[in-house]
């Protein structure tokens, strides 16, 4: 139904007296983590909708303040625990500009093509379950087939599946061994043929298409006002991509495209999603072939950066290094300032705001999460669409409730 | 060098007091809470700021050397340039109040919700004022300094409301 039709009801406040209130989640199968929405309907039409979070508020900004930086990296991966370690890669960003900290080139390549891979991850999660809320279980499938390869990608390089902990300042946890580029080289081999699949079962499906097209559509002007970013500002028309415009570790070398649209409806926030997970495989292709060789911590930098986890283990100078390191109690000569520094994260600008008083622990650690921002804008989006889209636009702006409430 | 956001700011605000500094190349300046709306809006009309990328706060208690208690931290982006400013604000005890900028960006509207659950700070004119993320009726702003980490018992002392009384 075109949105004009309903548009004079949204807005007379005296036709309000017969909507009826729902309770959407917090323990909803659409809503994948807990968030609540309470929604005002006339009939089945949603007139407003106020968003109600803090369901997994669990403090992680005020543990940010007592854990140094190597150590809050475990805490930062459980906050969009969808692509755990595109949030490591942001944090290690914020901190190593503030300390001032340049990474060897494979670093950051390994943590490039580490983005890239979270980038898929991220998207196939969000356009497979949105298309299992919407009444398609096979490309749920399909999109999880592949999200397990990338799994036990990470579990080859970090020991980890899920929340892999795998940056350090300055560098990585372990270098990556031949087999894990043996396993990205297969990955990137048998993408192409998992997306096609995928492609022609979701993007082109009729049903797909009338339950997203021009619902929940976010202008332009929103989109900028709004403080939306990543996909979702780009399906609206803003041509911004933080790899482009602030090129940060290794994406300088690469050819790569951002992905746009001008829609700004669902289907178009999918559309991008799509198109950017081919981007980013273009981008792993060409990364993992020019791998640079050489150490994945950067010896120049001394006692903030730790040693390689070979040197601990087989001499005594790597070991006292990696001693004076952890101790709490040594000399910490970093700056006394604040800096804001941001990353492309898959659901879009992930930006950590420091404060440093010069010791090896935040001071303030501010975590500028996407999904809040997206979240906020939801009533925009929602206002004279149908009950059942209101799932339709929540699997498309993704929302992830911890990174959210934090 | 120099910003471009300077060059505006001193043209359009001339009686403007603002200490500029430079980090790591980024801009930063801090003014008075008086001329932050004014500040903020030239920046907005003037010199292309158009999304207010981030809202914080930073409580200055257990910083060395720092004279102010809360500083606000308002990161804004031109989207055409790429360009970032960071403006700066400090807030006092007893009078934590700042004008809010909802009105520039309506974005700023859960940023500044949340400040204010973290820090008590208020924003005067605000449609919608009151905690986002923690419930209605807790008494405390937990990311102040002197807040302990553990809490003050708010966890365990929770209201349970069971099916009956629901």
């Amino acid at each position: 139904m075109p949105l004009e039709l309903l548009e004079p009801n949204t807005s007379d406040p005296s036709k309000r007296e017969g909507l009826w209130t729902l309770n959407f989640g917090p323990q909803h199968p659409a809503t994948h983590t807990t968030l609540r929405l309470i929604l005002q309907l006339d009939g089945e039409m949603v007139v407003d909708a106020e968003p109600d979070i803090g369901f997994l508020h669990s403090g992680f900004e005020k543990l940010g303040e007592s854990l140094d930086y190597n150590q809050y990296v475990t805490i930062v991966d459980r906050m969009n625990y969808i692509s755990p370690l595109a949030n490591e890669i942001a944090w290690h960003h914020s901190v190593e500009a503030l300390l001032d900290i340049e990474l060897t080139p494979r670093c950051k390549y390994i943590r490039t093509i580490f983005a890239e891979l979270m980038r898929i991850h991220d998207h196939l999660l969000c356009l497979g379950t949105c298309v299992l809320d919407l009444g398609g279980a096979t490309a749920f499938m399909y999109a999880f087939n592949e999200r397990e390869y990338i799994y036990e990608i990470c579990e080859r390089a970090s020991g980890q599946r899920f929340h892999t902990s795998y940056t350090r300042v300055g560098g990585l946890l372990y270098d990556v061994t031949d087999d894990w580029i043996a396993m990205v080289r297969k990955f990137v081999r048998n993408f192409h043929k998992a997306y096609n699949d995928f492609s022609g079962l979701v993007m082109k499906n009729r049903i797909f298409i009338e339950r997203t097209r021009d619902v929940g559509v976010l202008s332009y002007e929103d989109a900028i006002a709004g403080g939306a970013t990543g996909p979702v500002a780009r399906a609206s028309g803003v041509e911004r991509d933080l790899r482009i415009d602030e090129p940060y570790l290794a994406y300088d070398d690469f050819d790569f495209n951002i992905c746009c649209s001008r829609s700004g409806d669902c289907y178009a926030r999918f559309q991008v999603r799509m198109m950017e997970m081919l981007q980013s495989i273009k981008i792993i292709e060409q990364a993992i072939e020019n791998l640079p060789s050489g150490p994945v911590f950067n010896e120049a930098y001394g006692k903030v950066v730790l040693p390689d986890k070979t040197e601990v283990y087989r001499s005594i100078e790597g070991l006292i290094h990696h001693f004076e390191s952890i101790m709490p109690n040594r000399q910490a000569d970093g700056p006394k300032d604040s800096l804001y520094a941001a990353t492309e994260s898959p659901n879009g600008e992930l930006g950590y705001y420091l404060v440093s008083d010069g010791s090896f622990r935040a001071y303030r650690a501010r975590t500028r999460p996407p999904s809040l921002l997206h979240f906020s804008l939801f009533p925009r989006m929602i206002r004279g669409c149908m009950l059942s889209d209101v799932v339709a636009v929540l699997g498309s702006i993704n929302i992830i409730a911890a990174e959210l409430d934090r | 060098m120099s910003s471009p956001a300077k060059e505006t700011l001193s043209v359009k605000l001339p009686n403007l007091v603002g200490y500029w500094s430079e980090f790591r190349g980024q801009w930063r300046v801090k003014i008075a809470v008086s001329s932050l709306l004014p500040v903020l809006r030239s920046l907005r009309n003037d010199a292309g700021f158009n999304q207010l990328t981030d809202l914080t706060c930073v409580d200055h208690l257990e910083l060395a050397g720092a004279t102010d208690r809360f500083e606000l931290v308002y990161v804004l982006l031109n989207i055409e340039s790429g360009e970032r400013v960071i403006v700066k604000t400090f807030v006092n005890e007893p009078d934590l109040k700042v004008p809010s900028v909802t009105s520039i960006w309506f974005g700023a509207d859960w940023l500044e919700r949340e400040v204010y659950d973290m820090y008590g700070i208020t924003f005067d004119g605000h449609p919608n004022f009151k905690r986002l993320l923690l419930p209605e009726g807790f008494a405390s702003f937990p990311l102040r300094k002197d807040y302990p980490q553990q809490g003050r018992g708010e966890r365990h002392n929770f209201p349970v409301i069971t099916r009956a009384e629901s």
